[in-house]
C-alpha cells in the first residue's frame, strides 16, 4: 500500500512539475488508470459495461469514442468511483474503494457534459474553491488555486462573475477550471466540444493541448481525436471494440462507419 | 438569455448601506422585523420610529426611494387575510352595513388593529427590500451561511439562486415547443379546457423531471469535486469600523426613542 501511495504522489508530481515548466508530455510507460474486466449494469438489469478492460499511462491523451448509448458517460463515471461495477478500476496504482474515494477523486479530474451540472454555485469563485475546500487545504492555498486554476484556463479575473450570466464557451472553460484548482494528474473529460462555436471550440482544443495532465476524452468531435488525441479507443454497446494509435483507427473508415462514426 | 427576470433585485451602487457587511445588514434586517413584529397594535409613534429609521437607511443607500416603496407594496395583497379584523374586533361601532339579512359593524378598534398589520407588514417588507437592494444575493448567502444559519437551508437557497434561471430557461424552451405546434385551424382550435389543461400538465410532469435528473447530475458533479456532505466555505473578512458603527447606531437609536417615550410615561 506504502508503495502504491508513493506512485499517486508521483503522479501528482508529474502533473506539476510539467503544469510549471509548460512542457509537452512525454510518454512514460506507468499507467496512471487501469480498468479491468469492468461490468456495470444499471439498477433496472440493463448492462451498460461489458467487461471493459482499458490501461492509459502517464501523459496520454487517448479519445473514447462511440454511438450515442455506448456507455462512455457511464465508463467516465467510474472513474472516480461515482459508479461502482464489478471488476477493478485502478488509479495511480491505487484500486479505486470505498476507503480512498476522497484521494482517487483528487487525481481524477472529471468534468461533466454540461457546465450547468458542473458549476453549482452562485459564483465562479465558490465553484472553483469547492474542490480544495473539500480537500482542507488552508484558505491562502485556496485563493492561490483558485486564482491559478483561472488562469490556466484564461478566466482571469473572472472570480465574481454569475454563472448563469456566462456564455456557454466561458461555462466550459470555467467548468476545467474548477477540477484543475484540485491539481489532478488525469482528466476525464465528457464531450468537451459540444455546443461550442467553432472559435470557442478552438480556443478550447488549444486549451486542451497545453494542459499537460493524462486525458481520456469522451467525444463525438472526430476532429478534436485527430487534432488532439494519439490513441482512440471505441467503445460500442459496452465493449471496447477498437483501440490503437488515432491515425490507425481514422484510416479505417469500414471500423468507424460499422460503429456509428465518420472520418472527421 | 432569459426573458424572466425574477431574483436580480440588487440595485448597484457604492453608498455606506452597499459597502456594510452583508452578516450585519441580514442582522439589522431581521431585528428590525422582529421589533416591528413584536411592537403592540396602536402603537403609532413606533411604527414612525421605524419608518424614519428606515427611511434614513433608504437616503444613505442611495437607492431610488419610489423603487423600494413600489417593490415594497408587495405586502399589501398578504395583509387583506387580516380584513376581517375589521369586523371581528369588539368594540364601539364606526360604521354598520346592512346586506340582505345580515348586519356588519365596523369597530374603531377593529380599523386600529387592521392598520396596524397593515403598516407593520409593510414596514417590515420596506426592510427586506432594502436588504435586497443593497446587498448582492450572493453575499447574503455567504452572510447566512457565516451565521450559522443550518446548511440545509443555506444550501437550498444557493442553489435555487444558481438553478431557477437553468429551470426558466427549460420551461421557456417547452413552452416555445408547444407554441411551435400549436397551428390555429377553426373556430375550435387549441382544444378544449381539459385537454389543455392535460398539456399544461404534461409540461410541469417533463419540467420536474429534468429538474430531477440534473439533481443527479449536480450531485455526480459535487461527489467528484470531493463533496463528502460536509458544508465548507471561505472565512468571511472581519467586521469592519463601519460595521460596528451601523450596529451601535441601531441600537443607540432604538433606546433613545425608547428612553424618550419611557420618560414621556407614554405617548
Amino acid at each position: 500500500m506504502a508503495v502504491r501511495t508513493e506512485h499517486l504522489v508521483h503522479l501528482a508530481e508529474v502533473a506539476e512539475r510539467q503544469q510549471r515548466s509548460g512542457e509537452q508530455t512525454p510518454s512514460q510507460q506507468r499507467p496512471a488508470l487501469e480498468l479491468r474486466n469492468l461490468t456495470f449494469s444499471y439498477p433496472d438489469g440493463r448492462k451498460v459495461l461489458h467487461d471493459v478492460t482499458l490501461v492509459i499511462n502517464e501523459g496520454e491523451k487517448v479519445a473514447l469514442v462511440g454511438p450515442n448509448g455506448a456507455g462512455k458517460s457511464t465508463l467516465l463515471l467510474h472513474l472516480n468511483g461515482i459508479l461502482k461495477g464489478e471488476g477493478v478500476v485502478t488509479v495511480g496504482g491505487i484500486e479505486v474503494g470505498d476507503g480512498n474515494l476522497g484521494r482517487v477523486r483528487g487525481q481524477v479530474g472529471l468534468v461533466f457534459q454540461q457546465p450547468d451540472d458542473q458549476l453549482f454555485s452562485p459564483t465562479v469563485f465558490e465553484d472553483v474553491a469547492f474542490g480544495p475546500l473539500h480537500m482542507n487545504l488552508d484558505e491562502e492555498e485556496v485563493h492561490r488555486r483558485v486564482t491559478w486554476a483561472l488562469s490556466q484556463v484564461g478566466m482571469d479575473g473572472f472570480e465574481d462573475r454569475l454563472s448563469h450570466h456566462l456564455s456557454v464557451g466561458e461555462k466550459k472553460r470555467i467548468a476545467i477550471a474548477t477540477v484543475l484548482a484540485m491539481r489532478p494528474a488525469i482528466l476525464a473529460l465528457d464531450e468537451p466540444t459540444g455546443e461550442l462555436d467553432p472559435r470557442s471550440r478552438r480556443g478550447l482544443i488549444r486549451l486542451l493541448r497545453e494542459l499537460p495532465q493524462t486525458m481520456l476524452v469522451a467525444t463525438h468531435d472526430m476532429r478534436l481525436v485527430e487534432e488532439l488525441l494519439q490513441r482512440t479507443v471505441i467503445l460500442d454497446a459496452g465493449r471496447v471494440v477498437a483501440d490503437g494509435p488515432t491515425p490507425q483507427i481514422l484510416r479505417d473508415g469500414a471500423l468507424l462507419h460499422r460503429h456509428g462514426l465518420e472520418r472527421p | 438569455m432569459t426573458p424572466i427576470q425574477i431574483l436580480d433585485h440588487y440595485q448597484q451602487g457604492d453608498s455606506v448601506v452597499h459597502r456594510l457587511d452583508a452578516r450585519v445588514k441580514l442582522i439589522l434586517a431581521l431585528a428590525t422585523i422582529a421589533i416591528i413584529a413584536a411592537l403592540p397594535r396602536g402603537f403609532w409613534v413606533a411604527y414612525l420610529t421605524c419608518l424614519v429609521m428606515i427611511g434614513g437607511a433608504i437616503a444613505l443607500s442611495q437607492v431610488r426611494p419610489m423603487l423600494v416603496f413600489r417593490r415594497s407594496l408587495i405586502a399589501i395583497p398578504f395583509t387583506l387575510a387580516a380584513l376581517g379584523l375589521l369586523f371581528t374586533v369588539p368594540g364601539s361601532t364606526l360604521v354598520s352595513l346592512r346586506i340582505g339579512g345580515w348586519s356588519l359593524s365596523v369597530t374603531s378598534e377593529g380599523v386600529v388593529a387592521f392598520t396596524s398589520i397593515l403598516v407593520k407588514a409593510w414596514l417590515s417588507v420596506l426592510s427586506a427590500t432594502l436588504l435586497i437592494a443593497t446587498t448582492h444575493s450572493t453575499e447574503l448567502i455567504a452572510a447566512m451561511r457565516a451565521l450559522r444559519v443550518p446548511h440545509v437551508l443555506v444550501s437550498t437557497v444557493s442553489f435555487m439562486y444558481r438553478y431557477l434561471y437553468v429551470i426558466a430557461d427549460e420551461a421557456l424552451r417547452l413552452h416555445r415547443a408547444r407554441e411551435a405546434r400549436s397551428a390555429t385551424s377553426g373556430p375550435k382550435a387549441g382544444g378544449t379546457l381539459a385537454w389543455r389543461a392535460r398539456v399544461l400538465g404534461g409540461m410541469v410532469g417533463s419540467l420536474f423531471l429534468r429538474s430531477y435528473e440534473r439533481s443527479e447530475r449536480v450531485y455526480a458533479a459535487m461527489l467528484s469535486r470531493g463533496f463528502d456532505g460536509s458544508a465548507r466555505a471561505m472565512r468571511m473578512s472581519p467586521l469592519g469600523r463601519g460595521d460596528f458603527a451601523a450596529m451601535a447606531l441601531f441600537v443607540t437609536y432604538l433606546l433613545a426613542v425608547a428612553i424618550l417615550i419611557a420618560l414621556r410615561g407614554g405617548w
